[in-house]
């Protein structure tokens, strides 16, 4: 037994439907819009009423999106009070991580109460899925994505490698290195 | 001899040049203006910074012209001329190049007959503001518009593409829906006249009702207005009445034209579109008529008058032209970022069914007044 659903067809009114009123509403509407927004650019540009936007657009290399708090945006590697990094290379991340980006290399720390610290910590951000499950698995709160860089582009493969001097020291400036 | 066609080709220089350059601003006003409907911004990224410092001055000068995107109809000019000029390899390469220049010439040769101004007297030699001062000049103008589907048709036949051609049908069958209204509509602007020569019809609209209403064509023939409106809109094959292109739908008739041969037919649209406007201001509203101006200077309807000099009453009615030509261009402007696009069956049966017995009865209605009256 197919069961059927019958949908009716709006029911146009009489107005509606010979169309020239609703052509006035509709450039109404629009003429709305336009006038308001000359005004408020004319008033902009003499520089009234500068807090009433008169466009949505973000002029964006410019100027920047305000990211939510929360917002996972490219990694970067904590440091102690003396400026080495946090990381012990427990291997956490690189165990978490589902796109397998992560590549640490351990070495022993010279400090006999710390065990181990990585030799080199490299993120391939064109493998990166920015879950924030490495975040969420360091025991040492050693990595971290609130670096607010979101801008990351890239010529080849090899560009997308960040090595630790990178992860270390995040430059708002380029994209990249 | 020689300077009659001397002060015709210059007034043929100063028609095509405004016509040209109000149609590349065209470009500029669409995407500013649907911008500011969709409260955007608009093309802004086209700047022209002179690198040196000495061209300090020159830079700040160029500033707002920047902010504002008018170097974009530039930018699109040379991105247009620069692009690879393609023909199908199975196309008509004859007429494939043929139709934009069909289609362009067509939607020019039209402003011909359109009055800019009332007489200017210059060195004892009355000029008439009107390129081509002829007796037929409605009827001429509606036969060179007619004539631009051809270019169109070309195009969809020579491209030797299945939507190509489709696009060609849809917009001769909407050319011949549409024609017959928008020719009925001004008959009855024709009726009341008594006139088919534009630079007469304008020059009757001088008159005033009870002694302080212009007696403009939209105020004799509202109903005509509205129809010519609607059939004119069609004329330009833009957006409500883009079945012709239809880009979500069928590429259209330009779908194999790329680089300045498809430019030549956006630039036709643009045209048809100031053409449009052109006619509604000449034949509805008075055309270069100012209010209660006449030779002299201003007579107002209550006693009060300013006297002025016969060249400042002439660019007083240039400008107002121009004015009235330019809000119509906002005007229909508005129209296309307003309304949604007619299906193809619903423009032939708007230009059918409904504005042709329209037109037809407003040509009734007109003839009996006009009777009765005299």
């Amino acid at each position: 037994m197919i069961r059927t659903k019958v949908v009716s067809r709006p029911k146009l009114s009489f107005w509606e439907r010979i169309y020239f009123p609703e052509i006035f509403r509709g450039v109404a509407l629009t003429s709305k819009h336009f006038l308001k927004n000359l005004t408020l650019h004319l008033f902009h540009s003499i520089g009234l009423f500068r807090k009433v936007a008169a466009m949505v657009t973000i002029q964006y290399p410019e100027e920047l999106w305000k990211l939510p708090f929360r917002s996972r945006t490219r990694h970067r590697l904590t440091k102690r009070a003396d400026g080495s990094p946090r990381c012990v290379a427990c291997m956490m991340c690189e165990t978490v991580c589902p796109a397998r980006c992560i590549y640490i290399v351990a070495e022993e720390h010279p400090d006999p109460n710390i065990e181990k610290r990585p030799k080199s910590f490299d993120i391939d951000l064109g493998k990166c899925v920015y879950c924030g499950f490495c975040v969420e698995a360091c025991p040492e709160d050693a990595i971290r994505m609130d670096t607010k860089i979101l801008d990351i582009a890239a010529y080849s493969r090899e560009e997308m490698m960040l090595d630790m001097n990178e992860l270390l020291n995040p430059s708002h400036k380029s994209g990249l290195k | 001899m020689i300077t009659q066609i001397f002060i015709q080709s210059v007034l043929a220089f100063v028609m095509i040049g405004f016509v040209f350059n109000l149609a590349a601003l065209h470009t500029w006003i669409e995407r500013k203006q649907s911008a500011l409907i969709q409260d955007r911004i608009g093309a802004n990224r086209a700047w022209i910074v002179l690198p040196w410092k000495w061209a300090a001055p020159i830079n700040w000068l160029l500033r707002p012209f920047n902010v504002l995107g008018l170097f974009h109809p530039i930018a699109d000019a040379i991105k247009m001329f620069t692009k690879e000029d393609y023909v199908p390899p199975k196309g008509n390469k004859f007429l494939h190049t043929l139709a934009p220049c069909l289609s362009l010439f067509f939607a020019l040769i039209g402003f011909a007959a359109i009055p800019f101004g009332n007489t200017i007297e210059i060195g004892g030699r009355v000029i008439n503001l009107q390129v081509a001062n002829m007796n037929v000049a409605l009827l001429y103008i509606f036969a060179a518009a007619s004539m631009g589907v051809y270019g169109v048709v070309l195009a969809g036949f020579s491209s030797n593409n299945n939507y190509a051609v489709l696009g060609s049908l849809r917009a001769l069958s909407q050319m011949l829906s549409y024609e017959i209204a928008i020719g009925l509509t001004v008959m009855g602007i024709v009726m009341i006249y008594g006139s088919l020569d534009l630079q007469e019809l304008v020059r009757s609209q001088g008159n005033y009702l009870w002694g302080w209403i212009p007696l403009w064509g939209i105020i004799l023939q509202p109903v005509g207005f509205l129809t010519f409106l609607a059939a004119g809109i069609a004329e330009t094959k833009r957006i409500p009445y883009d079945a012709p292109e239809g880009e979500s739908e069928i590429i259209g008739y330009f779908l194999e034209y790329s680089g300045m041969k498809f430019g030549m037919f956006f630039f036709t649209d643009y045209l048809e579109t100031i053409m449009i406007a052109a006619l509604a201001t000449t034949l509805f509203f008075g055309g270069w008529q100012v209010p209660y101006l006449n030779e002299t200077g201003f007579q107002f309807p209550w006693g009060a008058s300013i006297a002025l000099a016969p060249l400042a009453v002439s660019l007083l009615q240039i400008l107002s032209f121009v004015l009235k030509v330019l809000l119509f261009c906002w005007f229909l402007m508005t129209i296309r970022w307003t309304l949604p696009r007619f299906r193809y069956d619903q423009i032939l049966k708007l230009g059918w069914k409904y504005l042709f017995p329209i037109a037809l009865a407003n040509v009734f209605v007109t003839a009996i007044v006009a009777l009765v009256m005299r």
